[in-house]
């Protein structure tokens, strides 16, 4: 290789290199946009409660998330408020397996699922034309770190199942029915 | 030749040296970015004296858009939102009184690790901000 040639060549790297550096990852145009999928997601999260009682709706919540093995993050009444976090563990039987016997087909080990972190919000809200109610909607999301330590998966909940189990749990402990929207 | 190999080797790492060359207090206070013209693209001002139905509104409009709620405070008037879809957003929005008549709501949101300076996402936000509020949005100047 001719020196100019290589000088061409460390040039045409460096330039790339430096494109690389220059394009950050952009966020999604539509990242704070409402979609189709954001009513039907507030259609499964919501539940209406007839009921005045914000501080009781709660503090039921509050109740409910350390039935479920959540830690108490946060919460500001006034707004209706609360957050709570537990880190649990995110092995998977199935994904173990293919990955013993992908290490015996390859020599590598491949990272698995290891931990995870949960979360979740509960917010309470005055519902209704004179208020006379309380909508509860609740979300819920989680990061998962492989086996290697590396984060693996952030993502929101949004399993339908998930929702009808925490609304049964919560009208159950309010002695309350729970309206849809 | 060995030198002159050398010689592209030591620039390039001075080209890349200088790329990288944000020191940590402008990354600490972000003092780059233009602050006044950021500060217009994430504000905007609401009709209303409603400071508790405002924030309760940017509640439910930051869980519309799948964001769980990380911590929020009625007296400051300041609530914190993740939202994670593969990737990380985070948002905080704070409102407070403008004058006698108004409400003001500013957003800032960071996206993975990087801070979010795109008028139109910003845009994008207080627009699924408006139809909660049954409001328009003001730009300020």
């Amino acid at each position: 290789m001719t020196y100019t040639k290589r000088i061409l060549l460390y040039s045409l790297l460096s330039v790339i290199l430096l494109f690389s550096f220059g394009c950050p990852p952009r966020i999604p145009p539509d990242a704070l946009k409402l979609t189709e999928k954001s009513i039907e997601h507030r259609q499964l999260q919501t539940r209406i409660y007839d009921t005045k009682d914000e501080a009781k709706i709660l503090a039921s919540c509050a109740g409910l998330m350390q039935d479920m093995g959540f830690n108490l993050d946060e919460s500001e009444t006034e707004l209706g408020v609360l957050v709570g976090s537990k880190q649990r563990s995110a092995k998977k039987a199935s994904q173990v397996a293919a990955s013993i016997f992908l290490a015996v087909l390859t020599g590598e080990a491949v990272p698995v699922d290891d931990k995870q972190k949960m979360r979740l919000s509960i917010v309470t809200k005055p519902a209704g034309e004179e208020q006379e109610r309380i909508s509860v909607r609740v979300t819920f999301q989680r990061i998962v770190w492989n086996t290697q330590g590396q984060i693996c998966k952030k993502e929101f909940l949004d399993d339908p199942e998930i929702y009808q189990e925490f609304y049964s749990k919560l009208s159950k402990s309010l002695f309350l029915e729970a309206h849809k929207i | 030749m060995i030198k002159k190999s050398m010689y592209t080797a030591t620039l390039f790492v001075i080209a890349l040296t200088l790329l990288g060359c944000a020191t940590t207090q402008e990354r600490l206070l972000d003092s780059k970015e233009g602050q006044v013209k950021l500060r217009s693209i994430q504000t905007r001002v609401f009709d209303t004296t409603n400071k508790e139905k405002t924030l309760r509104t940017v509640i439910a409009t930051l869980q519309d858009l799948n964001f769980v709620i990380d911590k929020a405070d009625h007296i400051i008037g300041s609530v914190s939102a993740t939202k994670l879809n593969r990737y990380a957003l985070r948002m905080t929005v704070s409102v407070r009184p403008r004058g006698e008549a108004q409400m003001l709501v500013r957003a800032n949101a960071q996206y993975q690790d990087k801070p979010v300076t795109d008028p139109k996402t910003y845009q994008n936000f207080f627009t699924s901000l408006e139809k909660a509020m049954f409001l328009e949005a003001h730009s300020v100047q």
